[in-house]
């Protein structure tokens, strides 16, 4: 037995998965958050169900690689039961996706969710109407809570136990007319029901009507006649007239089985006026995010420093008792150094702020700072919608190139993915802090942070003169404010922390031992030379490049290793100042990790990552330029 | 007239829009047809994007596409 969950964006469907299946679908406060399907089996009433997480969709037509995902599903794989999540506080809207789905004909259930936010805003639904008017069961839902996610798999169990086929709801004559005839034309062999398919011919679907052109070419020369009818009657395009239908028929409904009693105003109305004013909403936003990275470097470098120092002792003791000469030695106290730049480097940034960032995401206010900084953002050539990339690029590179799926254009998602990898993330924020803050003053780390959005502002510029702009701008939804569980939060964090554990410190710690055995068969200074015309023209030893080139593993590793490759234990006796900075420019900027070279090719393909990674070397080499000259000139 | 042209706090009514088949199926989609009633609840400085009321929620559309929103003053309720 098979369920899906569609609905929505942001009606959570993603919620009430998690309920059942244990954390797996990533959730927020805001559209787009799953963008690809997740599926999970759970047991219900002694029977094992698979479940079925699809990306919101506001329709079956969809216009972004994340919504086209539904119908490619339902059009390609056997469903038993729809679950249709709809949100009661916006029923108006989710009752036009039910009424597509009514068209598919398949087993389904309503979960109408969010009641208690429905009841808060002072809306009366009326259930037993509801389902009488669409003849579909409908429960009631709180998936936040938990409230009623029994009852609803229960129902769904026996609706697709039995099979039952839910009617559509009857449109205008003429329309009706329009897709008798269309469906005259088509052969049956579809898991899509053959109304469904007239209907998404009717509105163009880009996916239907290819299927059909091959499948069924008599059905498009009947849809031809069709549409010219229609488009006659009722004097607007054809492609639009079932969408309006939809439209009128949920408007319809709703006036029948929604009454609004008295609205309160709360706290959530109110917000708004702070977090959006035209003065003050920046100032929030300047204060909220040098809050956030206060607390994620006070928390962090207060763990950082005695870890590092647990690990040094162990070392120590590693050292004292294999010796420090034999190549087992040199390996283990190598995957040693690893395990400590997950525990004592990463980990302590990693997890206060993936909690803040939790914390945000649900609350609702990424989306203000989209609001806030889109008319910014169009000067680099880019929408709000970027906004998240690059506040996500600050922790980590990873999920801001992953989260530029929430962008419709291909173009928008290159740009936004070359510009995300030029933030420093919180491992090269190590880099600036440990060499630049802590031997020449944080002054100057400022300085390289305010140079970095300076030169991503002038790369923005520059790429987006050279891409045509085609994307129409932002369209977001602003979902309400909600006051975020602490197990939601923390759940979410965990998830996100245990990718880290999984795929990201196994490298690390390989390429500590890597490392090792190069140093023990004295192959380091082969690699030096190959990147000695960078480091010969930046001014830098030329003992710099091993620890440039494993950078590209993690980018902490090149300060760590700067450290041995160099041979001393203070750096200010082997480097002058302008070599610092010079060399902290160059590592900010050059060739993102491993880990966001592996994103980058899956999001954008093998040939935009190699474009990406030149683009970078290239800015990073005149970055590094220009701060040596500069540098040179004041000091 | 345009919506780029309202002042905040204003109820329109949508007539039509001036744009491609691309941007008029995504104003669809999330439920801004012709004969819907908006509210303009704010705008963003910087030439940011508009925040609008309609059917009960809440939408924020940049300047571009309000440009290409053809309304009419009138009184109406936007839920």
């Amino acid at each position: 037995m098979r369920f899906v969950l569609i609905g929505q964006p942001n009606c959570g469907k993603s919620t009430l998965f998690n309920q059942v299946a244990g954390y797996k679908a990533e959730t927020g406060n805001f559209s787009g958050t799953t963008v690809t399907y997740t599926a999970s089996k759970v047991r219900v009433s002694g029977q094992v169900v698979e479940i079925v997480d699809l990306p919101g969709t506001y329709s079956l037509a969809g216009t972004n690689p994340a919504e086209r995902e539904t119908l490619r599903y339902l059009a390609s794989n056997p469903v038993d039961v729809i679950i249709n999540v709809v949100d009661a506080t916006h029923l108006t809207q989710g009752l036009g996706l039910t009424l597509e789905l009514l068209e598919l004909q398949r087993p389904m259930v309503i979960a109408l969710n969010m009641l208690d936010e429905a009841a808060r805003i002072g809306l009366e639904i009326d259930g037993p109407r509801l389902q009488q008017r669409l003849g579909v069961t409908v429960m009631p839902l709180v998936a936040s809570k938990g409230r009623g996610v029994r009852n609803l798999f229960v129902s769904a169990l026996r609706i697709g136990e039995d099979a039952i086929l839910p009617k559509r709801v009857r449109y205008a004559r003429d329309l009706e007319e329009a897709v008798s005839s269309i469906v005259a034309g088509l052969d049956g062999n579809s898991l899509l029901s053959p109304d469904a398919l007239a209907i998404k011919l009717l509105e163009e679907d880009p996916q239907v009507v290819e299927m059909i052109s091959e499948a069924a070419p008599n059905a498009i020369e009947l849809l031809a006649i069709s549409r010219m009818r229609l488009q006659e009657a009722r004097g607007q395009e054809a492609i639009w007239v079932v969408g309006a239908e939809r439209h009128g028929l949920a408007g319809n409904l709703v006036r029948e089985v929604v009454k609004q009693g008295e609205r309160r105003v709360t706290w959530r109305d109110r917000l708004d006026s702070f977090f959006l004013h035209p003065i003050g909403g920046y100032l929030f936003l300047f204060i909220i995010l040098l809050l956030f990275f206060e607390v994620i470097y006070g928390l962090g470098s207060a763990l950082e420093t005695p870890l590092l120092n647990l690990f040094l002792v162990i070392e120590a003791q590693l050292i004292a008792w294999l010796g420090n000469s034999s190549l087992i030695a040199q390996v283990l106290v190598g995957s040693l150094q690893g395990v400590a730049g997950g525990v004592a480097i990463v980990l302590p940034y990693l997890m206060p702020f993936l909690l803040g960032l939790g914390l945000m995401e649900d609350i609702g206010y990424l989306p203000r700072v989209a609001f806030l900084m889109d008319g910014l953002m169009h000067r680099i050539g880019l929408h709000g919608k970027a906004v998240v990339p690059f506040i996500l690029g600050y922790g980590c590179n990873v999920p801001a190139v992953m989260s530029t799926r929430l962008l419709e254009e291909r173009r928008d998602r290159f740009l936004a993915a070359a510009l995300a990898t030029l933030v420093p993330c919180a491992a090269r924020l190590a880099v600036v802090f440990g060499l630049v803050a802590f031997y020449l003053g944080p002054r100057i780390a400022l300085g390289i942070y305010i140079f970095n959005l300076f030169v991503i502002a002038l790369t923005g510029k520059i790429i987006s003169s050279l891409l045509p702009e085609d994307s129409p701008g932002l369209i977001l939804e602003m979902p309400i404010y909600r006051l975020p569980t602490l197990r939601t939060v923390t759940q979410k964090a965990w998830f996100r922390i245990k990718e880290f554990i999984v795929e990201a410190w196994p490298i690390l710690i390989l390429g500590s031992v890597v490392l090792a055995i190069l140093n023990y068969y004295d192959f380091a200074d082969w690699f030096n030379l190959i990147i000695r015309p960078i480091t010969w023209a930046l001014g830098l030893p030329g003992e710099v490049g091993v620890p440039l080139i494993f950078g590209i593993l993690r980018k902490e590793l090149s300060l760590i290793m700067l450290r041995q490759a160099l041979g001393v234990s203070n750096f200010a006796s082997a480097l002058s100042p302008v070599q610092m900075i010079t060399f902290t420019v160059f590592v900010v900027f050059y060739v993102p990790c491993l880990a966001t070279l592996a994103v980058l090719r899956r999001e954008l393909g093998n040939r935009d990552m190699l474009l990406i990674a030149g683009l970078t070397v290239i800015i990073a080499f005149f970055g590094a330029l220009a701060a040596r000259v500069v540098a040179l000139l004041v000091m | 007239m345009r919506l780029l042209e309202i002042g905040n706090g204003n109820f329109v009514r949508v007539v039509g829009f001036d744009g491609g088949h691309h941007m008029q199926h995504k104003l669809r989609q999330l439920g801004i047809l012709p004969g819907d009633c908006i509210r303009v609840v704010r705008q963003a400085p910087f030439g940011g994007p508009f925040l609008l009321e309609v059917g009960g929620r809440e939408i924020a559309l940049g300047r571009r596409i309000a440009a290409r929103i053809l309304v009419e003053e009138t009184e109406c309720v936007s839920s």
